[in-house]
């Protein structure tokens, strides 16, 4: 797996801010001079480019295609040499001004509108993940932190099960055993399935620390319903941990789709995935090495652009609040 | 040479600042006091006042970054020229600190006498085991901590408070050391409590002849225990003198305001006796 | 004390049994039935339902699942007669595609992913904690944000592609590593150790990424610590702070953890091992999903959870038995 779950707690961990105070004692601070701050750190503004291309790319795909000339699902012989086994004509796997990343071997697919269309398949699955990780791993951290005692209980012994499963090999199994249709959403709800306890985990123990804040008391004090302490006092100083943990998330859940995809149970061929290029790119690398290096480049900087946006994003939440 | 009436400690022009994104910032300015032998001084401020920066100054233990400018005279040699080995000889065994909170200044992972007698085995080299156990069972005993044979492996937490501090205190006493600074060491304490350490760090004094440097920002703390008293506020020494004439006979108005917030037996109720913020600028 | 560890064990035999349990389920609702696969071609509704009779595969799911649990400790048989398959404890089932045990399965692949995981836990440990120490060492400098810049790229590549491309390169291209074989350690040592030699690396690159981050962070922050500031303050030499104020406290959760982790990949790295063409645990996992194998899956799976929730507990007995907080109490 491309994430353990030891990362995402680490990063977490460390993230959430030192030991059991996360938020310290001045407010969140100002979301212009983050952004300011933000906008001053070339390689976390070189990262955010690099990822709004490849969501522009998701976004804008079928426009590109019409663009590039060559479909994701059309098989084009005349650029692979029967001969030879289908090895694509031309260098570097068929480059050229045809096919701008080249051909797939042996099918002669085009492999930029490929990529592309991947780039859609890898942002929908990792995002709604994200999302939905998010929305469960808040919604439960903070009502196991708030009102701890049976909830509590309750919500840390499923998160404890689901975090003892061996993710890779369940989601393996059953997303092999069940039939193909809806299998983007699947993967999503089967993802998000083994995903949100950790971050569930973290908001959980933050949530604790923050009820026993003087502000909380006064909050408390002066009449405040429970879920108008969660919303206005609780939420808001969590918010910068929560930005961190998914930013951190989706470079995990890419991963862990096109590695699904890599082993064969993800993404459903024909649909292209970064993934599942890189599988079938295997048995080619010796003469079209190419087919390997552009997915499998394209999706090591997609990852490595979100762990280093995740990663600055956190210095720079927990630097704003030491400074103020 | 130090004779009997060379102060203790001298320091003069005490300068201690940061940088900063503003450029640097001074947390100490110009500080100038001296401590007689057998002396008991006391460092009195606001929060960010810059008393504990002396201290640390003093100590040579100042956070990364910080620069220390002027000068610190202990018994007749100058600390701020020494190199960091002489300054660590010095440290623990002729100038002993005291911190805050007991609890956090104690690590957890080592039972209390271990901790007592770190200092000890390390200053003084081939001391047996035995012998350094009992040099903590004496330390604790000197402090007034009870069946100290048996406490002696306990851990930090598995005392209260006050315990742990007169454990700090123990710390200091096996190196019988000739100066003494707490920084703040009944802020953390219940106010009984306090007045117990307190009479502890006097009687102290009057068994070892130690000096003492008590920092607080609590003027009650400081008039029991305290011969002379220095005022700061943002770095700067706002006044000092003999610690009766602070309190009877205050000079700077913003001494008068710190006075002012002390409750005490013999006032008035009625209107808040009040020196204005503008007075006190 | 004794209260704590009776809770974490019952807490630990509920989880694995939830475990189990829901494994069983889900299995039970998605396997396509066995009866079909045994029964090979020219079957017929009855031979079907003898099968089905056989094995107790009619029998409600409660039954079945008291079975396999049961199975579980004393063993268990399937079918009768003549054909009876004897399954000794522990039954983690039985693959009729393949004629075995799936604990003997598990047994016979279980060296391959042991030598895996010891490797690569080795190397990435060592790699992990020198390289958390030199950056919080050198916080803030060249070497910190090196490694820092390191260890980012560790973590973000997927180890799929790491390991094709080291494949690719050192096998392939530079042709310096031959091609992995199966040999056995006695006959070709040399041969052997370059098999492992790359699946060690890839998998504790990744590993040694985030141990890297977790080491500084916990050094780092161990020096803030008040007690440090009091060894300081004694005079202590650096040396001796160093060993026992700052690295024993920053240290033991990093093992601890790693205790969590080595279990962890026992249960198989599938990934690596499949790309490596191993022949351990996890590349069983993978070739039994490709053949849908589905006693091997559920077995796997079930010692896969095992590992981890049993990793999990060690990891918190170790917590208690090392922080005198938790193993003393307060007596004040």
């Amino acid at each position: 797996m491309t994430f353990t779950p030891t990362e995402l707690e680490v990063e977490g961990v460390t993230g959430g801010g030192p030991g059991s105070d996360p938020a310290s004692a001045s407010p969140p601070p100002s979301g212009r001079r983050l952004v300011r701050a933000f906008l001053r750190d070339r390689v976390a503004v070189a990262c955010s480019v690099y990822v709004l291309i490849v969501i522009l790319m998701a976004f804008t795909a079928p426009l590109l295609v019409k663009l590039s000339g060559w479909g994701p699902l059309e098989f084009d012989q005349s650029a692979v040499d029967p001969n030879l086994g289908g090895i694509p004509l031309g260098p570097a796997g068929g480059m050229g001004a045809e096919h701008w990343f080249g051909v797939e071997p042996g099918n002669g697919r085009d492999i930029f509108a490929r990529i592309v269309y991947g780039a859609r398949v890898s942002m929908t699955i990792a995002l709604s993940a994200t999302l939905l990780t998010s929305v469960l791993g808040v919604v439960f951290g903070l009502l196991a932190g708030y009102f701890g005692g049976r909830v509590d209980m309750v919500v840390s012994r499923v998160m404890e099960f689901l975090m003892a499963f061996p993710a890779l090999i369940f989601m393996i199994a059953v997303l092999s055993a069940l039939p193909a249709e809806n299998r983007q959403l699947l993967l999503v709800v089967v993802i998000s399935f083994f995903g949100w306890p950790y971050l569930a985990r973290i908001v959980r123990g933050q949530t604790m620390s923050l009820k026993e804040r003087e502000f909380v008391e006064a909050a408390k004090a002066s009449g405040a319903t429970s879920a108008q302490i969660i919303f206005k006092e609780i939420l808001p100083n969590l918010a910068s941990t929560i930005i961190v943990m998914t930013t951190l998330a989706v470079p995990g859940y890419v991963g862990t789709e096109a590695g699904l995809s890599f082993l064969g149970v993800g993404v459903v061929p024909p649909t292209p995935s970064w993934g599942q290029m890189i599988a079938s790119s295997v048995p080619w690398y010796a003469v079209d090495p190419a087919y390997f290096l552009i997915p499998g480049a394209f999706l090591f900087l997609l990852v490595l652009s979100f762990t280093v946006l995740g990663d600055r994003i956190r210095k720079l939440a927990e630097s704003g609040e030491v400074a103020a | 040479m130090t004779t009997t009436d060379t102060p203790l400690l001298r320091v003069r022009d005490l300068t201690v600042s940061f940088p900063t994104a503003q450029g640097p910032v001074d947390v100490v300015k110009s500080l100038d006091f001296d401590l007689p032998r057998g002396g008991a001084l006391g460092i009195v401020g606001e929060s960010g006042s810059g008393k504990s920066m002396t201290s640390l100054a003093i100590m040579g233990l100042l956070p990364k970054g910080a620069t220390r400018t002027g000068s610190v005279e202990f018994a007749g040699t100058e600390l701020t020229q020494l190199r960091e080995r002489a300054m660590r000889s010095v440290r623990g065994d002729r100038i002993a600190m005291i911190f805050q909170d007991p609890l956090s200044s104690l690590n957890p992972y080592y039972t209390v006498g271990a901790q007592i007698i770190e200092a000890y085995r390390a200053h003084r080299g081939g001391v047996t085991r035995r012998q350094a156990r009992a040099v903590a069972i004496e330390a604790m005993e000197r402090v007034h901590i009870n069946d100290a044979a048996r406490r002696v492996d306990h851990y930090p937490h598995q005392f209260s408070g006050g315990m742990r501090q007169r454990v700090m205190i123990a710390m200091t006493l096996s190196m019988e050391p000739e100066l003494i600074i707490a920084d703040e060491p009944t802020t953390a304490l219940d106010v009984t409590v306090q007045a117990q350490i307190l009479d502890l760090l006097a009687e102290i004094r009057a068994d070892t002849g130690a000096g003492l440097i008590l920092i607080t920002h609590d003027l009650a703390v400081v008039s029991e225990v305290t011969d002379h008293i220095v005022v700061m506020r943002e770095g700067d020494l706002v006044e000092q003198g003999p610690a009766e004439r602070i309190f009877t006979d205050p000079q700077e108005p913003y001494t008068r305001m710190l006075l002012d917030a002390v409750p005490r037996i013999d006032d008035e109720i009625g209107t808040l006796r009040t020196t204005t913020t503008e007075e006190a600028r | 004390m004794i209260r704590f560890l009776v809770n974490r064990l019952l807490g630990m035999v509920v989880v694995l049994f939830l475990v189990c349990l829901f494994t069983f389920l889900i299995f039970f609702v998605l396997s396509p039935d066995p009866a079909v696969q045994i029964c090979g071609k020219n079957c017929t509704p009855e031979a079907i339902d003898q099968i089905h009779a056989n094995l107790g595969l009619d029998r409600p799911f409660w039954t079945q699942f008291g079975t396999f649990l049961s199975g579980l400790f004393v063993g268990r048989t399937y079918g009768t007669g003549a054909n009876m398959i004897d399954c000794a404890a522990p039954c983690l089932g039985y693959s009729f595609q393949t004629s075995q045990s799936v604990t003997d399965m598990i047994v016979q692949r279980l060296p391959v992913s042991a030598t895996v995981a010891i490797g690569a836990a080795v190397l990435w440990l060592l790699a992990g904690v020198a390289g958390g120490l030199i950056s919080a060492v050198r916080e803030g400098k060249f070497a910190d944000r090196f490694i820092a810049g390191l260890t980012l790229t560790g973590m973000s590549i997927p180890n799929y592609v790491l390991a094709l491309s080291l494949q690719f390169l050192l096998v392939v291209t530079l042709q310096w590593l031959p091609f992995p074989h199966a040999v056995s350690f006695m006959e070709e040592p040399g041969q052997w150790f370059a098999n492992f030699l790359m699946p060690w690396i890839v998998l504790a690159i990744g590993a040694a990424a985030v141990y890297t981050r977790l080491t500084r962070a916990n050094v780092i922050e161990t020096l803030q610590e008040n007690y440090v500031r009091t060894a300081r303050a004694k005079g202590l030499s650096p040396g001796l702070i160093w060993r026992r104020h700052a690295l024993r406290p920053a240290l033991t959760p990093i093992v601890t953890i790693f205790g969590m982790d080595f279990a962890g990949l026992l249960g198989g790295a599938l990934i690596t091992e499949t790309v490596f063409g191993l022949n351990g645990i996890g590349k069983l996992a993978a070739d039994s999903i490709t053949k849908n194998d589905q006693p091997v899956i559920m077995g796997v799976t079930l010692l896969a959870a095992f590992l981890v929730v049993v990793g999990n507990m060690v990891v918190d007995l170790l917590y208690t038995a090392i922080d005198p907080r938790v193993r003393v109490g307060s007596t004040a």
